[in-house]
C-alpha cells in the first residue's frame, strides 16, 4: 500500500459520541496521514457533527437516525461518489486499532471485502453465553457460505475496494445485524471474495455495551432470524 | 329486523365517508377505488344479510354470513400485508432522500467555505 497512490476513505458512522470521537480521528491522522476520514453523524443529539469536523475529518449529518447501517451506506455511497480505491469502515468508539488498516489493505491484493476480525489469535476478547452461542451459529455458518473461515462476523472493522464500494452503495443491508450478517451472504452471492484478519479489540473509549443475558439471548434469536433471512433473500 | 338496521346504516356511513375522503382528495385513488369497491359490494348485503344463503348452501357453508365473515378476514389480512409492503417502500424511499440531503448539505457547505476562502483574502 505504502509505494501506491491508491485512495483511501475510513468510514465511521457515529451517534452521541462527541466525548471520544476527537481522539478516534486523532489517532487514524497520525497512523494514516494520507488518508480521509469521513463521520456520517447518524442524527446524534450531542456535538458530534461540530467536534469531528473541527478534528479535521469530512462530516455527513444525517436529517434523521437511520441506524449504523444506514449511516454505513451512506458512507459507501459518499465513498462511491467521490471515486475512492478503498474504503475501511470503522467503529467511532475506538474499538478499532487503525494500525491494522494497513494490514487489512495489504490483504486486499487477495479478497475483494477484508474483515478484522478478533477470536482469530490476537487479542484478549471474551464472551459466554447466548451471546457466545449467536457468535458461534454466525461464524459457522457464515464461514460455510463465504467458503473461508470467518471467526467474528458481526465484526465492523472492514476494509473493501473498487467494484465492492459501488456495490455496498446500493446495497448495503441497513436493518440491525443486517450490516454485518446479510453483507457477507449478499457479498459472496455476488461472486465476490470474503477473508479475514486478526485484530485485537480495545475497550471503547465511550458509550456502554449492551450484555445483560434477556439482551443476549435476543440477540441470538434475532441472529437467527437475520441469518435465515439472508439465506433466502433474492 | 333490527339487525338489518344496525347493518344498513354501518354500510351507508362507509360508503360516505370514503366518497368524502376521495372528494377531498385525502385518499389516494388507488385506495379510493380499492375502498370504495368494498363498501358499494357490501352495501347489498348490508340491508339483506341472507343475500349469500342461496350461494353458500351450495357450497356447504352453513349460513352466508360466515362466508362473508371467512372472506373479510382473508380480505383484511392482505391489505395490512400490502400495507406493511407499502411503508416499507416509503422507508427505503425517505432513507434515500435523506442520504441525499447529507451528501447536498456537505456539498453547501464545502462550496461555501471555499467562497469564503477566495473572497477573504
Amino acid at each position: 500500500m505504502t509505494a501506491t497512490n491508491e485512495r483511501l476513505l475510513t468510514i465511521l458512522p457515529a451517534w452521541n459520541e462527541a466525548e471520544s470521537i476527537t481522539a478516534v480521528i486523532k489517532e487514524i491522522q497520525r497512523e494514516l496521514p494520507e488518508v480521509d476520514i469521513l463521520v456520517v453523524d447518524d442524527c446524534s443529539r450531542d456535538t458530534t457533527a461540530a467536534v469531528a469536523r473541527a478534528a479535521g475529518a469530512k462530516v455527513l449529518r444525517l436529517p434523521y437516525n437511520l441506524g449504523v447501517g444506514g449511516a454505513r451506506r451512506l458512507g459507501y455511497r459518499y465513498a462511491a461518489e467521490h471515486h475512492y480505491d478503498i474504503a475501511v469502515q470503522m467503529d467511532a468508539d475506538g474499538q478499532h486499532d487503525p494500525r491494522y488498516v494497513r494490514d487489512m489493505v495489504d490483504a486486499l491484493a487477495t479478497a475483494d471485502l477484508v474483515i478484522g476480525a478478533r477470536f482469530a489469535g490476537e487479542g484478549a476478547y471474551r464472551v459466554s453465553g447466548p451471546r457466545q452461542w449467536a457468535m458461534k451459529l454466525l461464524s459457522v455458518a457464515l464461514s460455510a457460505i463465504a467458503g473461508t473461515r470467518l471467526t467474528d462476523t458481526t465484526s465492523g472493522f472492514r476494509a473493501c475496494r473498487g467494484e465492492l464500494i459501488e456495490f455496498y452503495s446500493r446495497n448495503f443491508p441497513v436493518e440491525y445485524l443486517g450490516d454485518t450478517v446479510d453483507t457477507i451472504v449478499q457479498t459472496r452471492r455476488s461472486g465476490y471474495l470474503i477473508s479475514q484478519i486478526p485484530v485485537s479489540m480495545r475497550p471503547r473509549q465511550g458509550g456502554t455495551p449492551s450484555a445483560s443475558p434477556a439482551k443476549s439471548m435476543v440477540y441470538l434469536l434475532r441472529s437467527g432470524l437475520a441469518l435465515l433471512l439472508a439465506l433466502v433473500r433474492r | 329486523m333490527r339487525l338489518v338496521f344496525v347493518t344498513a346504516a354501518t354500510g351507508v356511513v362507509m360508503v360516505v365517508v370514503i366518497f368524502e375522503l376521495l372528494r377531498r382528495r385525502q385518499l389516494r385513488e388507488k385506495y379510493g377505488a380499492l375502498w370504495l369497491v368494498v363498501a358499494l359490494a357490501v352495501l347489498p348485503l348490508a340491508f339483506f344479510p341472507t343475500l349469500l344463503d342461496g350461494f353458500t348452501s351450495v357450497l356447504g357453508i352453513a349460513s352466508g354470513l360466515s362466508l362473508f365473515l371467512f372472506l373479510s378476514v382473508v380480505f383484511l389480512l392482505l391489505v395490512s400485508v400490502h400495507l406493511s409492503w407499502e411503508s416499507s417502500r416509503l422507508e427505503e424511499e425517505t432513507r434515500c432522500l435523506s442520504e441525499e440531503i447529507a451528501l447536498l448539505r456537505a456539498e453547501v457547505a464545502e462550496f461555501k467555505e471555499s467562497r469564503e476562502r477566495v473572497n477573504a483574502p
